[in-house]
């Protein structure tokens, strides 16, 4: 049992760690520039599938290092020529915008990379079992995966709290204007920012790449969760968004841990339906079933009972 | 719209209607040239590895028979539709196919799908009597479709699911090393079916065996299985039965892989892409096993020799010797019937006799539309390079055949009140 608990969570905080890569960028942009980013989890796959590609040509290592940097500057070019232009026309715009972009990403991948899964390798450095929890093994490709995560994260926190890049970024957060009136390049901040974020979602793909499936399909696999992510933890809040992507992360884990069932739950007062109706299925459907749902059930209740998040502090 | 001259209309409009008159003159034309097999299966997405592989089966096959003259005068041709696993996808891919001349449409990846199918084929061909399209099922294997949802125009090459457990199980009975069993199956039509099958046999043949595990997950979904193999690790479980395909199957072995996770695995699809690069990397040498109605290894020499020319072509291997069943018994019942009238086809592949891919005979039962045939079942692990001459994924490890299972042993009864034109 306390093998199950400690595999879990440390899944569990893999898992969330990775969403935080991608949902620390998604907040950082919808704090600073009201754009709900629908195309965030296709700078993950294209993440990924360059990773792949330079991976193929110079090796893994050189593919962490470049790819991220690719992306980050598409990013880049995507909030210069694209966003800036359709911001004049409003929000709306620019959410149908970021919507349109992701599909034309998916098909370019399909395009280059072709449907089907790509043969995205863990390095051979690190394809050994780091360490064994009782009885089970721990590879040493995903303890590398949670040291990145852990350390972006850090160096994120610190360069948004401690700097003056950050001290700059966190008043174009709230008060853009006056940022823009001492004399800041506002738009250039944003770019920036959108930059960082594709740059971030892409360094998670490069990761989760090898020891996840490389496809086109990831980024629709991923995208819902992250826009549960953000909102549970608050928009624009990146403690707020690691939170959330724990507490997501740990949730779904466990959850698929478990065995227990409504009828289980309801067993100790002596209820128990009839088998053989309709309901009897309902009832015995165990929360590792639904486990994929929660997180959008997390959604709902939060909307309902907590619209600002966890950790946000203003509704949008 | 601008006002043009009478003259200059009146030619556009001419040449407009010769074009679509050329047009749709030498669609006609096509359509009676060739054979054509609409193939709806995953080209892209999660699937689309197990789908791809297929097509290219389909594509060997048709060249195989073309080669041979295809049948009742005509050529074969098979056009791919992706339906991305989806049933929905799929009424639109099969009206398209349909649309496009096919009269013949064949799928295999998902139970789903093919209900779905089975109910669109029944509709079409009652709505258009005398242009019947026939539904050739390779692969989907959820023991409803030719029992209780059994129709006339469905025909299945694959043994359903309860033949394939009913031989697992048989396997399974001597071996007093097996004590506790895990379930672990995709949340859909078919994983339902295995396991409450799975869970009846077991407890015919070993009531002693403890299942301790009894698992549903998304269907071609989830990306990561660790959670899934930690809780079988912390069942203590000594064997699992999963009917995972694709990358379900590849992913979750992975996983084990990882985790280092020591049990023995009963499948019906560890041999579908990556699944077998998987089983290499948990080191479970022959601990792996799977029922197949052929392996690459088996006695069979002419199979052998296909098996090698598909290799060579491909650089894949032939997971799918029941589509070379269902193509050859097309072709031999369109020359039966000499017609390709879909209602013709259909009574001349009832009761149909035919030798199989890998030998012996097999038998199209005429009360449900399945296809009967020796079962092998076989264990994944290294391999005695003179005798067993193909290896898988170029792992160096292929496919042992343990056990045969003779055709009258796999003829279960069916539910099927067939209902005919």
């Amino acid at each position: 049992m306390l093998e199950l608990v400690l595999i879990s969570t440390l899944n569990g905080v893999l898992y969330g760690l990775l969403l935080f890569l991608m949902a620390s960028g998604l907040t950082l942009i919808f704090s600073m520039m009201g754009v709900l980013n629908f195309a965030h989890a296709s700078f993950y796959m294209l993440g990924a599938f360059v990773g792949y590609q330079i991976s193929k040509w110079a090796g893994f290592w050189p593919g962490l290092i470049l790819a991220p940097l690719i992306v980050g500057a598409a990013g880049m070019l995507v909030e210069r020529f694209g966003l800036r232009n359709v911001h004049k026309n409003g929000h709306v715009a620019e959410l149908l915008f970021t919507f349109g972009l992701a599909f034309v990403m998916e098909e370019l991948v399909q395009i280059v990379w072709g449907k089907a899964p790509v043969d995205y390798r863990v390095p051979a450095l690190l394809d050994f079992p780091a360490f064994t929890l009782f009885t089970t093994n721990y590879p040493a490709y995903k303890l590398f995966m949670l040291a990145i995560s852990l350390a972006i994260f850090v160096g994120l926190f610190a360069m948004l709290t401690r700097t003056r890049i950050g001290l700059i970024v966190q008043a174009a957060l709230t008060h853009p204007n006056m940022v823009a009136h001492l004399g800041h390049n506002v738009p250039l901040i944003f770019m920036s920012v959108f930059g960082v974020g594709a740059g971030l979602a892409a360094i998670a793909g490069v990761i989760a790449g090898p020891a996840l499936v490389t496809q086109s399909t990831m980024a629709a696999l991923l995208g819902p969760i992250l826009f549960v992510v953000v909102v549970v933890g608050g928009l624009g809040s990146l403690s707020g968004a690691l939170v959330a992507s724990l507490l997501i992360g740990l949730l779904q884990t466990f959850a698929i841990s478990s065995n227990a069932s409504m009828a289980d739950l309801f067993a100790f007062s002596g209820f128990s339906p009839q088998p053989n109706t309709i309901m009897n299925d309902l009832w015995r459907v165990s929360v590792a079933q639904i486990a994929p749902i929660l997180p959008y059930l997390l959604l709902v209740l939060m909307l309902m009972f907590r619209p600002t998040g966890l950790m946000g502090n203003r509704e949008s | 719209m601008k006002i043009s001259r009478p003259s200059r209309r009146s030619a556009v409009a001419r040449i407009a209607a010769a074009g679509i008159a050329l047009a749709t003159g030498i669609g006609a034309a096509m359509a009676q040239d060739t054979i054509k097999i609409g193939y709806i299966d995953p080209l892209s997405g999660p699937g689309a590895t197990v789908g791809e592989v297929g097509l290219k089966t389909f594509q060997f096959l048709v060249e195989e028979l073309n080669a041979k003259g295809g049948a009742a005068g005509k050529k074969f041709e098979v056009i791919g539709y992706d339906n991305k696993t989806n049933p929905q996808e799929s009424l639109i891919q099969a009206q398209k196919a349909v649309d496009a001349g096919a009269r013949i449409i064949t799928q295999g990846n998902g139970s789903g799908v093919a209900a779905a199918l089975v109910d669109w084929v029944n509709k079409y061909n009652e709505r258009n009597p005398g242009k019947e399209v026939l539904y050739l099922n390779y692969a989907a294997v959820d023991p409803i479709l030719t029992n209780d949802k059994c129709s006339f125009w469905h025909f299945r090459w694959d043994a359903n699911s309860d033949i394939k457990m009913e031989a697992l199980t048989n396997y399974m009975k001597p071996k007093t090393n097996i004590k506790k069993v895990y379930l672990i199956n995709q949340d859909y039509s078919f994983g339902q079916s295995l396991r409450a099958i799975a869970r009846t046999m077991l407890k015919a043949k070993r009531p002693d065996i403890e299942i301790v595990g009894d698992e549903l997950h998304p269907l071609l979904k989830v990306t990561d299985f660790s959670p899934y193999i930690a809780k079988i690790k912390a069942s203590g479980a000594d064997t699992v039965i999963t009917g995972n395909w694709s990358q379900d199957f590849a992913l979750l072995l992975k996983a084990a892989a990882d985790a280092g996770l020591n049990v023995e695995w009963y499948t019906y699809y560890a041999g579908g892409t990556g699944g077998p690069t998987a089983i290499k990397q948990t080191g479970l040498n022959h601990k792996v096993y799977a029922i197949v109605e052929g392996f690459p290894n088996g006695e069979l020499a002419a199979a052998r020799e296909t098996e090698k020319a598909f290799r060579a072509k491909y650089n894949s291997t032939n997971f799918y010797p029941r589509a070379f069943n269902e193509m050859r018994m097309l072709a031999a019942a369109i020359n039966k019937a000499n017609s390709t009238d879909g209602a013709k086809v259909a009574a001349a592949l009832e009761d149909m006799k035919f030798e199989v891919f890998d030998g012996g005979e097999g038998q199209m039962r005429k009360d449900d539309h399945q296809f009967f045939q020796p079962m092998y079942l076989g264990s994944f692990g290294d391999i005695d390079k003179a005798k067993e001459p193909f290896d898988e994924e170029g792992t160096g490890w292929g496919w042992r055949q343990l056990a045969k299972i003779e055709l009258k042993d796999t003829m279960l009864p069916t539910t099927c009140k067939m209902v005919r034109p």
